[in-house]
């Protein structure tokens, strides 16, 4: 009886949801009395096994192979699945990063477990897993129990907390082999088009500063993205702005683009629809910067400014740069 | 080749959520084709009228309101339904779904080039049943695509995925599972002709028993997982509302920047 975790990684660096999934993993072993192990597969994928080792893995399972280089679903799904049908652990945890919502339930469904995904809280009572969720639309919290002997869930980015790690501990390693098969070769990633900007990602960022189509144009994101940078934030956008091509469509926020938990979320020109709420109302704390002192964003806001953007977040950006001097 | 686009009936995301005795209160629910599955029954369609499809049969279990999604699918251009409907099938989760589902496309003796999913079903919002059924079925899958090419002759396709910081490009041997999202495509408004043609498209049912199952394998007895109870979210208090001139407000909002977030 075991705890897993397993680790995503990209570009030879454990994922920040993978990091707080081992976090939380660990908690949970404690608490439970048990080990906390981990999975990792890919290709030269070993020497991430210390950083999982330092978030408290007493176990590392390794899967390398070639064909795993890139996330490669069926492969994925079959070793790890495989592995936990034969190992029998009884919690199986992983980041709900874009890997995680996808491999997930295909693993789930080769074991026959339940999954409970985008969980924003897990509990163990009476020796289970008890799973907390938001659902439709974030309007309704609902608690998952399991009938399966092996329980899974995915763990909302930036909601778990990240333990600090600890350098000096070690875990053992087990090498699994993988030997593909005629599935494994019927996918395979042909490339990847990097669309980085430089600043973070959206699900994983602990600012956003958001516009709308109160920026009434595509050149005055320019506002957004100055004050964004200032503050080391990612930039976001309701889907009035990214359908009239202001912005790319991995800029969206809300129900038909993506769910963020940032601990700053600055909205802009936003009306708040409910299909916006959707995406970022359980974010820490809310600004809203809007013109209209009725606007539905205001309902959800921490702090509300009601007036101009235009003139208004200038005046913020020189704010936050004099401070910034100051401190520097 | 036959493509299979998988239809959910959700409620619309403007209706409000009320509980009854710890569950959803349904009575005022007003339900729609799940906005997902339109960019999925879209690109099917543009599959046929490009020439790459023969046939759109769009599929949905669900209660009778189902059949509204599906005649929803059907008006966009799907040729025909078919509706998985039994009393039985109250409270299953995604697996149970999934194991539904790819029984009724067995039952249908599809012969099926590929299948597409909505990313999500909005209700739920689990993104589960693609991956389940891609796996059940020994199925490549790709997900969350926003750029799709099919060679039904060569027998593959291509599928592009929105990932963190960019996309992934995958390419699948036919017959595959891919899931769609906004991005892919703009779905169409029905015309009224094709809204009243849609209502003449033929629905198959299935219950149940017609699929092999029993009782027990479907519903809350098949289920691995279970709600055990529904909350609605905490309820934020109130928050810090300031007007004025430009200069106090920008100064109001940087000392709350600075003094409660602490992010300057
Ligand atoms: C199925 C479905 C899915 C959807 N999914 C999403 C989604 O994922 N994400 C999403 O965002 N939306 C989504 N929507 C759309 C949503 O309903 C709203 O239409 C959209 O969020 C509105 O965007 P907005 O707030 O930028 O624009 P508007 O509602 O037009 O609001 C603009 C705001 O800017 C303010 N403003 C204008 N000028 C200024 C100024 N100079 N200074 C200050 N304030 C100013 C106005 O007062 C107004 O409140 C979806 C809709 C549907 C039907
Ligand atoms: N009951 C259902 N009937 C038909 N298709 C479904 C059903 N549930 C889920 N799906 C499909 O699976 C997708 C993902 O749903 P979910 O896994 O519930 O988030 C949906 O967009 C549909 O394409």
């Amino acid at each position: 009886m075991s705890i897993w975790v397993i680790a995503d990684h990209r570009k030879g660096g454990l994922r920040k949801p993978a990091l707080e999934a081992l976090s939380e993993g660990k908690r949970l072993a404690d608490q439970m009395g048990t080990a906390m192990e981990a999975v990792i597969a890919g290709h030269n994928v070993e020497g991430l096994c210390n950083e999982i080792a330092s978030y408290g893995a007493e176990k590392v399972y390794v899967i390398e192979h070639e064909l795993l280089t890139n996330y490669n679903p069926p492969a994925y799904a079959r070793v790890i699945g495989d592995l936990i049908k034969e190992r029998q652990p009884q919690i199986v945890l992983m980041g709900g990063t874009m890997t995680g919502r996808d491999l997930m339930p295909r693993i789930a469904a080769r074991v026959g477990a339940g999954l409970a995904p985008d969980c924003i809280k897990l509990e163990i009572v009476d020796g289970k897993l008890k799973a907390i969720r938001p659902a439709i639309a974030g309007k309704v919290r609902v608690e998952i129990g399991f009938k399966s002997e092996i329980q899974m869930a995915t763990l909302r980015p930036n909601v778990f907390e990240k333990l600090e790690p600890d350098t000096s501990k070690t875990a053992d390693i087990e090498k699994v082999p993988f030997e593909p098969t005629d599935l494994d070769t019927k996918q395979k990633l042909l490339e990847f088009l990097s669309k980085e900007t430089g600043r973070p990602e959206l699900t994983e960022a602990e600012t956003i500063v958001s516009g709308g189509r109160g920026m009434k144009g595509p050149e005055n994101f320019a506002l957004i993205e100055e004050l964004a940078d200032l503050l080391g934030a990612a930039v976001g956008a309701s889907r009035a702005a990214v359908d009239a091509g202001w912005r790319p469509q991995s800029d969206q926020v809300g129900q038909t683009g993506k769910t963020v938990t940032p601990n700053l979320y600055v909205a802009v020109g936003i009306s708040g629809a409910i299909q916006h709420l959707a995406g970022m109302s359980s974010s820490k704390h809310i600004v809203a910067i809007n013109k209209d002192p009725d606007a539905p964003i205001f309902n959800v806001a921490d702090f509300g400014v009601v007036g101009d953007l235009f003139k208004v977040v200038p005046l913020v950006t020189e704010g936050v740069k004099k401070a910034k001097a100051q401190e520097g | 080749m036959k493509v299979v686009v998988f239809c959910k009936s959700v409620p619309d995301t403007e209706t409000r959520v009320r509980l009854k005795d710890n569950r959803l209160d349904k009575s005022e629910i007003k339900y729609i084709l799940n906005p997902y599955d339109e960019y999925a029954v879209e690109e099917a369609v543009r599959m046929k009228e490009g020439g790459k499809a023969e046939e759109v049969i769009a599929i949905s279990m669900g209660p009778e309101r189902a059949k509204e999604a599906l005649r929803s699918a059907l008006a966009i251009g799907a040729d025909r339904g078919i509706l998985i409907k039994d009393d039985a099938l109250d409270g299953s989760d995604t697996y149970v779904t999934a194991k539904v589902l790819v029984k009724a496309l067995e039952k249908d003796g599809l012969e099926y080039g590929m299948l597409l999913f909505g990313q999500q079903a909005i209700d739920g919002d689990t993104w589960h049943v693609p991956g389940q059924v891609a796996e059940m079925l020994g199925l490549p899958q790709t997900g969350s695509i926003i750029k799709l090419e099919v060679d039904p002759d060569g027998g593959k396709a291509v599928a592009n995925r929105m990932v963190e910081g960019g996309e992934e490009v995958h390419e699948m041997a036919l017959p595959c599972v891919v899931t769609c999202r906004k991005g892919l495509n703009e779905p169409r408004y029905p015309s009224l002709p094709n809204i009243m043609k849609a209502k003449k498209k033929p629905i198959q049912e299935y219950s149940v028993s017609d699929l092999g199952f029993s009782a027990e394998d479907v519903g809350k007895a098949g289920a691995l997982t279970e709600v055990l109870s529904y909350a609605l979210p905490p309820q934020k208090e109130a928050g810090k509302k300031v007007e004025g001139e430009p200069e106090e407000v920008a100064q109001a909002l940087l000392q709350y920047l600075k003094e409660e977030i602490k992010v300057i």
